[in-house]
């Protein structure tokens, strides 16, 4: 895993949509790439004969009864929104 | 008994009192408020806290229900309908929770009242509660010290006592670490024997809620009431869940004790290594047999902690959008800068990194190399506990490698931080349970620094752990101590 040195901390930035600071840039590359080293151990084990585990704690298929149940109102969905108008979320122009 | 006296009771003694009628619920919020306003400026373990409210539940409380008219605390993760439920975050600042999590309905269920929100590190992302986007936390045996973390506003506001009891998340160690560092129980419960609907998610398939408490016993009646199946979490086992204090006061005689091998490693306090050696003694002269054990994947864990953790974290935090709740930016040039601008200004510095890191690793190209090999690796190291199960009925270890250190010691290297976390996330890894127990103290710069022994036990075995647990604890006077304050 000689990839840790290929992290480029602003461009991952912008897949995950934070906008960081020169310094904060400059700061996680080093931490992060300090991270990477370290986490690079795992090429050591042989994982080859192994199964990928999702979680623990072996549950699948976890079906419930499709049947209607109380939700939100429109008021009580909307009542922590930054912006709202007429039952709607305002968002910033998406098209022109 | 004086009303200055009563926050200093267990739930259990707290219990036995309102049931006698020696005191009335409102009696005992008043008592908590009163402690709460004398100590907190001190210790800063709360957030917020709705007095009246608190009050309201508390003037129709049954106190013959389980928990009746008992005041938990609550880690500001856990949404409780009414209140801020901040996760210590700026950009969930303004944010008030529109319903209850199910752990807290359940808590109502046998008679409790959710009182105060507890301080932790940005949605629990850390190890000494520093990493809050609001205030520290201190440690109530050393004000210059950390609590530990994530719940480290719990942990200190339970030793302190400030709070009977509270709740807490444990991801990666975030109920045991700072019980061990603040000297109280905390008990991380098997994935999936507690509701997480209701609980802000930071790694899925890592986070539990457990309880923080002044003795073992209180743990045992804490649990009681959390565990059980949630029809709204599908992860949640639908197991038989028994009573909690049933086994306790059972002896240990022919119990088999793990010591593992791989954890005798440098790095371990010789403090903190003399009191677990002293703990091995007394749970031998329990009747328990110590056994050593290996773990040989122990070294990868806090890798494939940090990578799992991580993804799954960048995902959950995907939903802070700006739009639908929590902080927005002003004035945003066009969709792309509301979103990076918001979590900008939204965020904290440890909480980006984990998002750019767990991004990262989930990225195209990379996510064979990282997320799919960690989670190989994660399979080898719950097969390490499978086998390790097949020779004894629990583990030890200490909880944490230090006693808790000073504020803003560790802040600036976060892969140190990370690597403390080495005895307490395998068993998140591995899906099973632990509890951490006080075990004696060190003594530094003239401050007595509490000390945890860890216990973990195959998943499901709750009952085993806290009888083991108690045993210890009742046959020491360590969970007696409290900090001078």
């Amino acid at each position: 895993m000689s990839e840790s040195a290929e992290l480029d901390v602003g461009y991952v930035a912008k897949l995950a949509r934070l906008e960081l600071t020169p310094e904060e840039t400059r700061l996680f590359q080093k931490q992060l790439g300090d991270v990477l080293n370290y986490v690079a151990k795992l090429s050591e084990v042989d994982v080859s004969q192994v199964e990928t585990a999702a979680h623990a704690v072996p549950v699948f298929n976890v079906l419930r009864e499709d049947e209607p149940r109380d939700g939100f109102t429109a008021e009580e969905a909307l009542r922590n929104a930054p912006r709202q108008r007429d039952h709607l979320f305002i968002v910033p122009k998406v098209v022109e | 008994m004086t009303s200055g006296d009563l926050p200093a009771l267990s739930i259990a003694d707290l219990q036995a009192a309102l049931r006698r009628k020696e005191i009335s619920p409102r009696e005992v919020l008043q008592a908590l408020r009163a402690r709460i306003a004398a100590i907190d400026p001190k210790i800063d373990a709360y957030l917020s806290f709705d007095i009246e409210a608190a009050l309201k539940e508390a003037d129709t409380a049954n106190v013959t229900l389980p928990l009746g008219g008992v005041p938990i605390a609550i880690k500001d993760i856990i949404q409780v309908a009414g209140q801020p439920c901040t996760c210590a975050s700026r950009i969930l600042a303004n944010y008030k929770a529109p319903y209850d999590a199910t752990v807290i309905r359940k808590l109502r269920a046998a008679g409790a009242i959710p009182f105060g929100k507890t301080n932790m590190d940005e949605f629990a992302m850390g190890s000494s509660t520093e990493n809050s986007g609001i205030k520290p936390t201190h440690n109530p045996w050393d004000l210059a010290r950390v609590p530990g973390g994530s719940s480290g506003g719990s942990a200190a506001a339970v030793a302190a006592d400030e709070a009977f009891g509270a709740l807490g998340t444990d991801t990666g160690g975030s109920i045991r670490q700072p019980a061990a560092l603040s000297g109280v129980i905390g008990l991380k419960p098997s994935y999936g024997r507690v509701s997480r609907f209701g609980v802000v998610a930071f790694a899925s398939s890592l986070d539990q809620v457990g309880p923080l408490t002044k003795t073992v016993r209180d743990s045992a009646l804490l649990l009681n009431a959390l565990a059980g199946h949630d029809p709204l979490d599908s992860t949640s086992l639908d197991l038989a869940t028994p009573d909690y204090t049933a086994a306790l006061g059972r002896d240990l005689s022919g119990l088999r004790i793990g010591w593992p091998r791989e954890y005798m490693m440098t790095g371990i306090d010789p403090t903190v290594q003399s009191a677990i050696d002293a703990a091995a003694r007394q749970l031998q002269s329990l009747g328990a047999e110590i056994v050593e054990v290996t773990l040989p994947h122990t070294d990868q864990a806090v890798a494939v902690y940090y990578i799992i953790a991580t993804a799954e974290a960048s995902a959950n935090l995907a939903r802070f959008d700006g739009v639908r709740y929590g902080h927005r930016a002003e004035n945003a040039r066009d969709l792309q800068d509301h979103y990076a601008r918001t979590r900008a200004e939204g965020f904290g510095a440890e909480v980006k990194r984990r998002i750019i890191l767990g991004t990262y690793v989930l990225s195209s190209g990379y996510y064979d190399a990282y997320y799919l090999r960690a989670q190989k690796v994660r399979e080898l190291i719950r097969q390490d506990f499978v086998s390790a199960f097949e020779k004894v009925d629990l583990l030890m270890s200490p909880t944490s490698p230090t006693p808790a250190f000073r504020l803003g010691e560790r802040m600036a290297d976060p892969l140190q931080m990370y690597l403390a976390d080495i005895f307490t996330i395998a068993a998140n890894l591995a899906g099973i349970c632990g509890l951490s127990v006080p075990c004696g103290f060190a003594e530094m710069e003239g401050k007595r620094l509490p000390i945890g022994l860890q216990l973990l036990g195959p998943a499901w075995a709750e009952a085993l752990l806290l009888q083991v647990a108690h045993a210890y604890e009742q046959s020491t006077d360590w969970h007696k101590a409290r900090p001078v304050l």
